[in-house]
């Protein structure tokens, strides 16, 4: 009898993404670019988060018929991003058979209080997370994978490594905790304590966890790595370079060469100019500040 | 005896912890001088586009077909089956290794949402394996030289040419089975 949608099959798909780099992309072509580039899977959607954060609005899931476009344009997994707490969204993403779903801060939330049950999903789900207790109840809820939040569409690292930084800090400090502490810890942190169990025992989070928000250089995403990213999302870094196809291949070769400052530099050298970036002062929005 | 998992990109930790089961030295595989290391490479699951990339991009690429022609031992898992075929026939455009004689299908059961676990049984083993297949690819056609070690829906999952073995199923996902890896284990050892 075969089984589909478990959590192995889930997760799995997660695990295969690991030491990549997932690539947000608006059109067909783009998804193409980011394949022949050694993408490992692209994020589907109508306007990157640069975009999004210069125009304002609603944001919302992306047109069905520019995901399948994309679909049909790649070989590789197609995650496209849902408004968080709209399960209809979420619905309508498995009906048409997108590999990953994110349930992202990116776009304007739907639901103020809660986010979507995703154990009752086929489809496998990514969500953000700043700190431990965050990454923790979105795995509660079912979530396959996790990415640290960052600050989408600045091109600025520092809120990417802040909340890797914390969620390291605080896997390290359950690590050495007695058990007899485990509980008001996560009590604390408002996590579930048989998932701040696992981690202790594991060391690491139940999950994959991918970095994002502001990475848009190959020394950003080699900075991740070391922080001891499993991978990274590169939202505007690669289509709002200067020079996309360069920037793509070598933020992907410094993914593999992140501990290797020779080849780093190497890979480097030639990639043109990158995203613009914004101070995390001058925002109007924090994206981040999403989710609950 | 010392075994390498490439480290190129996907599920490389998993595979290290299955050969460690087996009390087996490792090493990932990143570099040129990594792979004179190791006396067998295991290619794990990932994205087939970016393993090829990148292993082009290290100089692996070239390494390892020469290798395989002394008798290297190559075990592949998914991705890593793809990347050893002869050929994929939903993706003509997209260079393999070439060292197992089988035709592959990329994605061969659909997108994710096909993705499933199903128990197989693999020739010599007592007991099923609980096979992951994850975006797996379908093996359409088998040459005369590759023995089919397992079957799935009438479609070969597990097979093996000379030194290389491979899987369109993940056993490094399942926890506590080792028992493919020790397959290839033997295969190393010369048994």
């Amino acid at each position: 009898m075969e089984r589909h949608g478990t959590w192995t099959v889930k997760k799995g798909l997660a695990e295969m993404l690991k030491n990549g780099v997932i690539m947000d992309v608006t059109t067909a072509e783009q998804a193409k670019v980011a394949e022949a580039a050694g993408a490992v899977a692209v994020m589907a959607l109508e306007r990157v988060p640069a975009d999004i954060r210069k125009e304002g609005g609603v944001a919302r899931m992306a047109s069905i018929q520019k995901i399948r476009e994309i679909m049909e344009a790649v070989s590789i997994p197609v995650m496209a991003k849902v408004r968080i707490g709209h399960i209809a969204e979420a619905r309508i993403l498995e009906a048409i058979g997108v590999d990953f779903v994110d349930e992202s801060e990116v776009l304007t939330p739907a639901d103020d209080r809660y986010h979507i049950n995703k154990h009752e999903f086929k489809v496998p789900f990514v969500c953000g997370a700043r700190d431990l207790g965050e990454a923790l109840r979105r795995i509660a809820e079912g979530a396959a994978m996790i990415r640290t939040k960052g600050e989408a569409g600045t091109g600025n690292v520092v809120e990417a490594v802040k909340h890797m930084r914390q969620v390291m800090d605080e896997i390290r400090r359950v690590k050495n905790m007695p058990d007899e502490e485990l509980v008001t810890y996560a009590k604390e942190i408002g996590a579930p304590v048989e998932l701040v169990y696992e981690v202790k025992k594991l060391g690491r989070l139940p999950v994959v966890n991918f970095a994002a928000g502001g990475i848009a250089t190959p020394a950003d995403a080699a900075l991740m790595m070391m922080l001891g990213a499993d991978g990274v999302f590169v939202g505007s870094g690669i289509f709002k370079s200067k020079d996309p196809e360069k920037m793509a291949r070598a933020i992907v070769a410094a993914v593999l060469y992140w501990n290797d400052a020779k080849m780093l530099a190497k890979v480097s050298e030639d990639t043109g100019s990158p995203m613009p970036g914004k101070a995390v002062e001058e925002l109007a929005v924090k994206m981040q500040e999403r989710g609950w | 005896m010392k075994i390498g998992v490439l480290g190129m990109q996907g599920d490389i930790r998993e595979h290290i912890q299955a050969l460690r089961q087996l009390d087996c030295d490792t090493q990932i595989v990143k570099k040129l001088k990594d792979l004179k290391e190791v006396d067998g490479l295991i290619i794990p699951g990932g994205e087939s586009t970016t393993i090829t990339r990148l292993m082009k991009l290290t100089g692996i690429w070239d390494e390892i077909k020469e290798m395989a022609k002394e008798g290297f031992p190559i075990f592949g898992t998914c991705a890593g089956l793809v990347v050893l075929a002869r050929e994929i026939t939903n993706a003509k455009e997209q260079e393999t290794l070439g060292l197992l004689d089988v035709s592959v299908e990329r994605n061969g059961y659909g997108r994710q949402i096909n993705s499933f676990e199903a128990e197989i049984e693999v020739e010599g083993l007592e007991l099923p394996v609980r096979g992951v297949f994850i975006r797996a690819p379908i093996i359409t056609h088998v040459g005369d030289d590759v023995k089919v070690l397992s079957s799935h829906r009438g479609r070969p999952v597990l097979v093996a040419q000379g030194k290389v073995l491979a899987a369109t199923f993940h056993p490094e996902l399942v926890k506590g089975e080792s028992r493919i890896h020790r397959l290839f284990v033997e295969m190393v050892n010369g048994k």
